[in-house]
């Protein structure tokens, strides 16, 4: 009878512990890791700046959550799927960390992801393209906040099919992003009324894009289409504007153009291109504020990743003060039930399948007389709807929607 | 229309074109390292740094001097020149007498330090150098749409090669040198500062780096990796030519420009693994090189 009662009494305790820990902090703190490549190709677009943003999150929500500290710490994943794996389960078993926060490469963040799913700890993707992180690879732990390459096919290359570029050459980069954009972009051309003539692979970090700008000339395609990125689109657009393409007619479409790319262009060569957008700096009075506060602590106006990372850290750190739990699912459901309203969005929701539905833009790189200063890049042509900028939830294949 | 392999004459004509003008790159920045390796038997690592040194010098001379094109084209080989004359006297001299493959890791971490500083100073994304106004735009050559620019860069990478071919193996001064490496003992005793020769020498090889440098900062995005990319395959260049083999580095290079040109055409996938699959059957047949002296 006594061993029963023992066995009973610790079952119970086990129980209620265990109950306790699903809506409580644990360890004391909310442990944030911020993955990201702070060295190669994509450090501009999130880097060492998408680390002050989620500083400035933890500041402005006042360093603590219900008077647990929030800690920040980070690492660099090199653009490699097998760092970014072996850091996060090392950051789930030792040092018990609660969010995941940046996730760069596409690669990166579904290695990172899969290692996620099913712990308590919950993945912020942010600096992320690909459309297939909240498609066929969704999972219960993590949610995708900035823009993927939905949008980017289908509103760029559908505002170009509309102004007459019906037969369009793609120029893309040889593995899977470049891959699963320029399929978007076929399929929304073709839909459109349109036609790919021609496309060309070329491999990841590529010297010279001369060779391919020449083909592309050759094809008298109304439209040559980068499905590229980071320093290859940069190298692209160099190349086509020495050899003149807009002079012979055609229009250059930069499908995934970040404003540290622009910038790094100058509006001299970059203007006029047409690209999608989750956020721009200069989009409204909210945006302005945040993103002075930004170019004071970086001397960098931010980039939709940037802002992507704070407001996601934002909605996460509230949720985790309303439930008073950093247990993935519980903050997760948190964040589901409120909206985005903040510097980054207004009226912003987190579906089923993992994405933040929120409105896009379609932009288009100034001209140098209209380009006040160096950051002065872009003016916004038109809102795209959030509820028509992401891939329906008819056509998911994530295994969250129910059908 | 005529097809060449399935290809219109006039695209098939274009592309030789640009691969010719690639290659003039190659040729430029292979020449450097044959230099260095055929007199100071250092396998250069830091040549690609050093590359990416002169176009952000180019870069900075423009920006913060105001000092033009025409001008970086001396002025940047010539700084980034002495900063390897340092390099050489102060770090790569101190290990001369051990096993050469220090000075491999010595350059490969002075590569390593420069690109990271360069990439905490300036980021990644790069930075744009205008095309001098006297060379912007260009002519329809009927095959092709050719940039004046990239006509300069064939020109003047041609004349420096064979400039630099002439003053190695034909001239007294490169005598010196040649002979310098084969026996400095004997050098010296005719009066000779072979020290002072070597360092001059490792200084020359990467300005010419540097050179080539600022003649690509104009037409590809100035960024810290941009030596990193190339580097890798001027070495295989290198070897194909031939260690050490000035006319080797120069016709090779060329030569794998118009190779890389063409499988652009028509596997462009694997273009950047052509000049491997040369390199592995150089090695195979011709172990020295195609002008390489067999040992």
């Amino acid at each position: 009878m006594k061993l029963i009662k023992k066995v009973l009494t610790a079952a119970v305790a086990t129980a209620m512990t265990a109950g306790a820990a699903q809506a409580a902090i644990t360890d004391n703190e909310v442990r944030i890791g911020y993955l990201a490549d702070m060295s190669g190709t994509y450090r501009d677009l999130a880097g060492p700046n998408g680390l002050e943003a989620l500083r400035m999150a933890v500041e402005d929500f006042g360093g603590t959550v219900n008077g647990k500290k929030i800690v920040v710490i980070n690492a660099d994943d090199r653009n490699s799927p097998d760092v970014a794996s072996s850091t996060v389960r090392q950051w789930l078993e030792s040092d018990k960390v609660d969010m995941v926060a940046g996730l760069v490469a596409s690669s990166v963040t579904i290695a990172a992801t899969k290692v996620l799913e099913g712990s308590d700890a919950i993945g912020l993707v942010n600096g992320s393209a690909a459309s297939s992180i909240t498609n066929e690879h969704c999972t219960p732990n993590h949610i995708h906040w900035a823009y993927d390459t939905y949008p980017l096919a289908n509103s760029t290359a559908s505002a170009i099919v509309a102004e007459g570029g019906k037969n369009w050459f793609i120029v893309t980069a040889d593995y899977a992003f470049g891959h699963s954009l320029e399929n978007d972009v076929r399929t929304v051309v073709e839909r459109d009324g349109g036609k790919v003539v021609d496309t060309v692979r070329h491999p990841l970090a590529t010297n010279d894009f001369s060779s391919y700008i020449l083909q592309a000339q050759a094809s008298g395609a109304d439209v040559v289409g980068f499905a590229n990125a980071g320093g290859d689109t940069v190298n692209s657009v160099i190349t086509a504007g020495e050899f003149g393409l807009a002079q012979s007619g055609q229009t250059v479409a930069a499908l995934l153009f970040f404003l540290n790319d622009v910038h790094a262009l100058g509006v001299q060569t970059a203007q006029g291109i047409q690209l999608v957008t989750g956020w721009y700096w200069d989009k409204d009075k909210d945006a302005r504020a945040w993103s002075d506060k930004f170019y004071k602590r970086t001397n960098a106006r931010p980039g939709m990743v940037h802002a992507g990372i704070y407001s996601s850290t934002m909605h996460y750190l509230k949720a985790v003060e309303a439930t008073g739990s950093d247990n993935a699912k519980v903050v997760r459901a948190e964040m589901a039930k409120t909206k985005v309203n903040d510097m980054f969005t207004k009226g912003g929701y987190i579906r089923e399948d993992g994405r933040m539905v929120h409105d896009m833009y379609l932009a288009q790189v100034k001209t140098p007389a209209e380009s006040k200063n160096e950051w002065d890049l872009y003016k916004i042509v038109r809102t795209i709807p959030a509820d028509g900028a992401f891939r329906p939830l008819s056509e998911s294949k994530c295994s969250l929607v129910k059908k | 229309m005529t097809m060449i392999f399935g290809v219109p004459a006039a695209a098939f004509f274009g592309q030789l074109l640009l691969g010719l003008i690639n290659g003039a790159f190659y040729a430029l920045l292979s020449l450097g390292l044959a230099i260095i390796f055929g007199l100071l038997k250092i396998i250069n690592f830091a040549h690609g740094a050093q590359y990416m040194l002169g176009a952000f010098a180019a870069y900075l001379l423009l920006n913060y001097l105001g000092i033009n094109y025409w001008a970086a084209l001396f002025l940047a080989p010539l700084i980034v020149g002495t900063i390897g004359a340092l390099i050489e006297r102060y770090l790569l001299r101190r290990i001369t007498h051990i096993d050469h493959i220090y000075g491999l890791l010595l350059t490969f971490g002075l590569a390593l330090i420069i690109q990271g500083l360069f990439t905490n100073l300036f980021g990644v994304s790069g930075n744009r150098y205008p095309v001098p106004s006297e060379l912007s735009g260009g002519i329809n050559l009927g095959f092709m749409f050719m940039p004046y620019y990239r006509g300069w860069i064939v020109a003047i990478a041609v004349v420096v090669c064979i400039a630099v071919w002439f003053l190695i193996e034909k001239t007294k001064l490169g005598g010196y040198l040649r002979a310098g490496t084969e026996n400095p003992a004997l050098m010296q005793a005719f009066g000779i500062n072979v020290p002072l020769l070597v360092t001059l020498t490792y200084g020359f090889g990467v300005a010419l780096a540097a050179f080539a440098g600022v003649l690509a900062a104009p037409i590809y995005s100035v960024a810290p990796g941009m030596g990193a990319n190339l580097l890798i395959v001027v070495f295989a260049v290198v070897v194909i030519g031939g260690m050490g083999s000035i006319m080797g580095a120069i016709v090779t290079g060329l030569a794998m420009g118009i190779v890389e040109g063409l499988t652009k055409v028509y596997y462009p996938e694997a273009s950047n693994t052509v000049i491997f699959l040369v390199m592995i059957l150089v090695l195979l047949l011709r172990p020295a090189g195609l002008f390489g002296k067999e040992a």
